[in-house]
């Protein structure tokens, strides 16, 4: 027999080497899940569509692999969306398969139809909508193709119930032509001439680097650059673990809850070597009062985040990887006067940036009465020796995982950086536990965000993964009560969470070991035996309720204007 | 006010990724033409629309981000011949026929339909031009006109550069990863700070 499009799909995904697939199904992807049945492809059955999203993500971005979700027409398709706004904020690969209603009743208000062409249009790089089956192999290759290559991004394939039905002939895509998808890799030989001339030239060098390092899986490239100048270096949110952070030169996370030296570094440097990196609103802050003595090198594969929001003094656009490789075989050529000629100020300007790490550094707060949520991030950073993978969901504990924990290596430290999804942590660490069977997963979340993905604790069982669910726990949505405290006059509206299940009952309706601890003594040995139980579990640490995550550059001002700490009350 | 010819595929959804661009960063498209070109699986689209110059540059490397656009060009400034067509409907009072034709004439406007109560003329010319010509006919009577929108070509030849095809599947090196698994150095400064 013929195959039919279910089959098709599948021999695609096969060729494209997926070998998992996050997913619920529904009435017109029956098709897909009748033809899953006999394939090799493992497929996980998560508890909601917006988690087969994120979990998709969560693989994607521990391996560097698209990731792959379905659901079905309708309701599955519209629950995709958050997920795939997040994927698209920070350049993951995805690709997101829906059922459709059958071509006859499109535009009939069919049950459970819904426009998912039009509605994904903004949240995907690219997505197709296939009518026929003879277009649906060189749909699913191209939006392969797409989602992995130039700046990754989700793209979603539509497909209705009759073309998965429909039997065919099926021939092998040999080629994808998208005369319009044009990719620019190597990067200008003449601009990465000029931009080592640039870095010989500079006083004061800084690396700038982001999550474009961890995609075009450039940190060998990274390092050979950083060592090679020996300047200080940075690490955007999305960029954690591109530089290790044992590195000698490693300064730390800039930005909003950056550190002073970050940020300081920021603002006093002469060239910002910035590289795969967006110049977000919460790393620049002010944008006018940014780095106002620098001069900045941006190098990105995509056109239009140059000077999008800062000029760049000297673009190359290119893959970030390749261009890397050239500028630093560039910078070795340099004749060894040009090498040397501003040695001693770029020493000096070493020897600044240390004074500022020790005059504030990041340290974490710890008490003896209570754990402090610091003491928490500070307890997984030593147990995972910055070689665990830390899936954090979004709000303050995501700050200070950013600041204390180390990761030395990047595809460590998951986390939704540009959309700020809560309910991001716990699916996310389930398709990195996927993706990494045997590492040790962290799921970081708030008490918010835990509670928005407490129905993946089924898949967590189900799967048996052994994900390690921390829950910092302080009764609040901490972040938006942060900014309650600071610029609402502490008029706490709606931030209280004041109910919160039975961890113990909870973890053990799933069949898991769950427990909670309040006391700074039992903390380090509740997580030691959390990491070393077999299987998931999960441990809600009780932690201070009203810290706020410092150094704060409050909305508005320039990076250099740091709130470094709670204002010292007059007696 | 910024004007965008583009050469895109002819595929469904291309105009809905064209105007997303738009909307989403709140700019109101002032007027859009599009059509086949000589080539069926190709569109021309001019779009004039309402945006800070200093957003010009950014807008057309969006365009170009586009998968369906094979090419966007930004001819705002640049050397074009623009051109717009006008249809008017003019109601008038029978006294005025002769002079109306004459005033018609004087802006090449050609008759495409006369009845009882009037004409229907047909103008093209730069928007200018068409402003001018929709006010005079406004005083011999009431009015209704359809303009097309402004279509351009720019004067120097603008080849597109198109990417060439790749292959598929099991040929394609996909971005696998390699994690870095060298020794962290010895006797590591404690970079928390």
């Amino acid at each position: 027999m013929q195959p039919n499009g279910a089959n098709i799909v599948l021999e695609c995904l096969e060729r494209e080497k997926v070998e998992c697939i996050f997913g619920y199904p529904g009435g017109v992807t029956l098709p897909l899940y009748d033809a899953l049945y006999d394939s090799p492809i493992r497929h996980i059955l998560v508890r909601h569509e917006q988690n087969a999203c994120f979990a998709a993500e969560g693989y994607a971005r521990a391996t560097g692999k698209p990731g792959v979700c379905c659901a079905t027409s309708g309701p599955g398709a519209t629950n995709l969306v958050t997920g795939l706004v997040d994927a698209m904020m920070d350049s993951i690969p995805v690709v997101a398969i829906t059922g459709q209603v059958s071509t006859k009743l499109i535009g009939t208000d069919a049950f459970q139809e819904a426009d998912t062409f039009g509605i994904t249009r903004s949240c995907t790089k690219h997505n197709f909508f296939v009518k026929t089956l003879a277009d649906l192999p060189q749909a699913v290759h191209e939006a392969f193709h797409i989602a992995t290559t130039g700046r990754p991004g989700p793209v979603l394939i539509d497909i209705p119930k009759d073309v998965l039905q429909a039997r065919g002939e099926y021939s092998q895509v040999s080629a994808i032509h998208l005369p319009g998808y044009k990719l620019f890799a190597e990067g200008h030989a003449g601009q990465i001439r000029r931009a080592a001339q640039m870095i010989w030239e500079a006083e004061k060098p800084y690396v700038y680097a982001g999550g474009g390092i961890v995609a075009a899986d450039a940190s060998g490239e990274l390092r050979a650059l950083v060592e090679l100048v020996d300047a200080p270096a940075v690490c955007t949110l999305m960029g954690l673990g591109a530089l290790p952070a044992s590195h000698p030169n490693f300064v730390s996370m800039p930005g909003m809850h950056g550190s002073y030296a970050a940020n300081m570094g920021m603002s006093q440097a002469d060239l910002l070597i910035a590289l795969g990196v967006r110049f977000d609103d919460r790393v620049t802050g002010k944008l006018a009062a940014f780095a106002p003595h620098a001069k900045v090198i941006h190098v990105d594969i995509d056109p239009s985040e140059i000077g999008k929001n800062r000029a760049a003094d000297l673009p190359v656009v290119g893959d970030v990887k390749r261009v890397l490789k050239k500028l630093v075989a560039a910078l070795r050529e340099s004749p060894e006067a040009v090498k040397n000629r501003n040695e001693a100020s770029r020493t000096s300007w070493k020897a600044q940036i240390r004074r500022w790490k020790s005059e504030h550094p990041l340290e974490p707060e710890i008490s003896t009465d209570e754990i402090k949520p610091q003491h928490l991030v500070s307890e997984i950073d030593r147990i995972s020796d910055g070689e665990a993978i830390v899936a954090s969901d979004v709000g303050q504990h995501q700050m200070w995982a950013a600041q204390l924990v180390r990761f030395h290596h990047p595809r460590l430290w998951i986390n939704s950086g540009g959309l700020g999804s809560m309910g991001f942590g716990l699916p996310a660490a389930i398709g990195a536990q996927i993706a990494r069977p045997d590492q040790l997963v962290f799921a970081l979340c708030g008490d918010g965000g835990f509670q928005m993905s407490i129905p993946e604790l089924a898949t967590i069982a189900n799967q048996s993964l052994p994900v390690k669910i921390i829950v910092m726990n302080n009764g609040h949505l901490g972040m938006v009560r942060q900014w309650q405290e600071l610029f609402y006059n502490n008029r706490l509206s709606s931030v209280q969470l004041d109910t919160f299940p039975d961890p113990e009952k909870l973890a053990g309706a799933y069949g898991f070991t769950g427990r909670t601890v309040e006391h700074p003594c039992e903390l380090r040995g509740a997580l030691e035996h959390c990491v070393n139980h077999p299987g998931p579990y999960l441990l809600n640490v009780k932690v201070t309720p009203f810290e706020n995550v410092y150094p704060m550059v409050p909305a508005g001002a320039a990076i250099h204007e740091m709130v470094l700490g709670p204002a010292v009350e007059v007696a | 006010m910024q004007l965008i010819s583009l050469l895109l595929e002819n595929k469904p959804g291309a105009l809905m990724r064209v105007a997303g661009v738009l909307t989403a960063r709140g700019y109101n498209i002032e007027s859009l033409t599009v059509a086949r070109t000589s080539d069926p699986a190709l569109s021309r689209m001019s779009i004039v629309v309402d945006n800070d110059p200093a957003q010009h540059v950014q807008l057309i490397k969006q365009m170009n981000k586009l998968i369906n656009v094979l090419q966007a060009s930004d001819l705002t400034e640049a050397p074009a011949v623009r051109r717009e067509m006008v249809l008017v409907r003019v109601r008038t009072a029978m006294q005025n026929r002769a002079v109306i034709l004459h005033e018609g004439a004087a802006f090449g406007a050609r008759v495409v339909d006369s009845s009882m109560e009037g004409f229907a003329l047909e103008a093209t010319g730069d928007p200018e031009k068409l402003d001018e010509f929709i006010d005079v006919m406004r005083a011999y009577g009431e009015v209704e006109i359809t303009r097309s929108g402004l279509v351009a070509v720019p004067l120097e030849p603008r080849k597109p550069k198109l990417a060439a095809p790749v292959e598929t599947g099991r040929n394609r090196p996909l971005p696998m990863v390699v994690c870095d698994r060298e020794p962290r150095p010895q006797g590591a400064v404690d970079a928390r700070l």
